[in-house]
């Protein structure tokens, strides 16, 4: 079988952390971004709701730029960051935040559709029994939007798994550091005789993605059962 | 309760416009579809804005557009039994019936969970699933739940619309059963005039968005019988049933009526057309109809081209309908005596 180098190794884990923290810390942004889209009387919604959407349908080296101008050293979130001793790019946090930015999309998309089948006429309720709108989003919106939460949370990480235009640019590509599965890949692609690791590299991604969806399915599935009980 | 109401809401092309003050208990209203009772509600509860105007309960204020003061509904203390229950389907039947009573102060909690279930029969449905529950326990959940949540008004919106006639009329023991142990005011809102009248005393009346007045479901029904197919529904309350030759002797106040369609349970509701009701000056000799009852006339009152006679049995109250030459030929005044005869098969049981 195949012999993986220590980086291998190393891009294997750094693929599974960068996802899961990804997904973890867009968790409850997605959620607020989706409620607000759903649910509140926002000027400008069709404004916010298109910014949310803008990583979607641009190129992610576009995405991984402006990141890149805005969290450089001479980017004007970067040189604030710089000033408390944090530095983002060039690390493996960069390679969430680029994660983060370009699967986000799905993860409001997803969450949204689940709160706009809940029923409005439940949130009227719970507010007539003494519900605040915070409680009423915790007692009944969340739990009845759990399904597509999962949902939305699954397409995310393996978005993020195979995140790589922004990444790359970004995070740059140093083995050990910032070089997750698909930049290993692309560097063996670009070295003679790596096709055999390559094809590795991609076997492994092509199973982590297929676990990630059937594991995905069967939360769904659960939880859509607990939901009908 | 006194309830202060004057609002104004547009929405689309309807208005809305509600100026009432009213006090009581028991409060109904009424007026067909379209007439502007939902939006009434959803304004009272705080579900929907209005344009300006003000509500007061009691003398609190909940909206007041001169004084920028629109409480959120979870602050008006103002209950909600919606039409379809609209159970949270993620929570059984225990923690729906909860969720109110557990988010008010203790302070507030006046009725005892365990006192409700009883009076609504809900021992045995509390470990279930909601979606299991069948169109009448739906609608006593929601109405265990509301009443849990300690409100110092229920609106009900149309509470037994989407139930068959059947199911209809076994929930309304329920809530007169509720509304009577609990003492809770209610503002029932509905186009059905039975179910008026067997839970309101007095009736504002809505038509095309506009408030008309204030009246009393009693009065509603005696107007409707001149345009009605049906005449004038005399609703009444049946006790001790017995059986005699197939047919069911009740109790009626200290009279007997006998009719075909009984039941077995001691208290029965049912109705009886002004229709169905023929007067004669005499006793009859005898007749194909089981009840010959002596009475005596109230009152003449006029609907359309007939005439509704209240009549005065024994101290019960009983309307009938005749036309205006009847009313020549009996001789009929308020005062004179009267034979009201009534067939077993004429009485509808309700409950």
């Amino acid at each position: 079988m195949f012999e993986f180098t220590p980086t291998d190794w190393q891009a294997m884990e750094l693929s599974a952390r960068v996802a899961i923290t990804a997904t973890l810390l867009s968790l409850p942004f997605g959620f607020a971004a989706a409620y607000l889209l759903v649910f509140s009387r926002l000027p400008f919604k069709a404004l916010f709701d298109g910014l949310i959407n803008l990583p979607l349908v641009l190129p992610p080296v576009v995405v991984g730029y402006l990141l890149l101008l805005l969290l450089g050293r001479n980017g004007w979130l970067g040189g604030m960051l710089n000033e408390f001793g944090i530095q983002i790019i060039f690390t493996w946090k960069a390679a969430v935040l680029a994660s983060m930015v370009v699967g986000f999309p799905l993860l409001v998309r997803s969450i949204r559709i689940g709160m706009e089948g809940v029923d409005r006429q439940l949130i009227q309720a719970s507010r007539t029994l003494g519900a605040p709108w915070y409680d009423t989003l915790f007692s009944v919106i969340l739990p009845l939007s759990g399904r597509s939460l999962l949902a939305g949370a699954s397409l995310m990480f393996a978005r993020s798994l195979g995140e790589f235009g922004a990444t790359i640019i970004i995070a740059g590509n140093i083995p050990g550091v910032t070089q997750t599965i698909p930049l290993a890949i692309y560097d063996y692609t670009s070295t003679p005789g790596g096709d055999r690791m390559a094809l590795a590299l991609c076997a492994v991604s092509v199973i982590l993605a297929l676990a990630v969806l059937i594991f995905n399915e069967g939360l769904v599935k659960r939880f859509g059962r607990e939901q009908s009980r | 309760m006194k309830l202060e109401v004057s609002l104004r809401k547009q929405l689309g092309p309807f208005n809305l416009a509600a100026d009432f003050d009213v006090t009581g208990e028991r409060l109904g209203v009424f007026g067909p579809s379209g007439s502007g009772k939902s939006t009434l509600m959803h304004l009272l509860a705080g579900l929907l804005k209005p344009d300006h105007g003000s509500i007061r309960i009691d003398g609190d204020t909940l909206f007041d557009s001169a004084k920028g003061i629109n409480l959120p509904p979870e602050r008006r203390r103002i209950g909600v039994v919606f039409q379809h229950a609209h159970l949270f389907p993620h929570l059984g039947v225990r923690r729906n019936l909860l969720y109110g009573y557990r988010r008010i102060p203790a302070s507030e909690r006046k009725i005892d969970p365990q006192d409700l279930i009883d009076v609504l029969g809900l021992g045995p449905l509390l470990e279930r699933d909601v979606v299991s529950l069948s169109g009448g326990e739906r609608q006593r959940v929601a109405l265990g739940r509301t009443l849990l949540a300690c409100p110092r008004l229920i609106l009900l919106d149309e509470p037994l619309t989407g139930l068959d006639e059947k199911l209809k009329y076994q929930i309304i023991p329920y809530l007169q059963k509720v509304f009577a142990e609990f003492a809770v005011p209610l503002l029932l809102i509905s186009h059905s005039l039975n179910e008026m009248r067997l839970l309101t005393g007095q009736v504002l009346e809505f038509a095309g968005g506009n408030y008309i007045g204030q009246t009393s479901a009693e009065e509603l029904a005696r107007r409707g019988m001149g345009t009605s197919q049906i005449g004038y529904i005399n609703l009444l309350e049946l006790r001790n049933p017995r059986l005699h030759d197939g047919l069911f002797c009740y109790g009626w106040g200290d009279q007997e009526i006998v009719l075909s369609a009984g039941a077995d349970q001691a208290v029965g509701m049912f109705e009886l057309s002004s229709k169905d009701i023929t007067l004669f000056k005499r006793h009859p000799e005898a007749t194909s109809a089981r009840n010959m009852l002596r009475c005596k006339v109230v009152k003449l009152f006029g609907a359309g081209n007939r005439i509704g006679v209240e009549l005065d049995c024994g101290g019960r109250q009983l309307v009938s309908q005749v036309v205006a030459e009847a009313v020549h030929d009996l001789g009929l005044q308020p005062g004179s005596e009267i034979i009201a005869v009534i067939k077993a098969s004429a009485f509808r049981r309700l409950y």
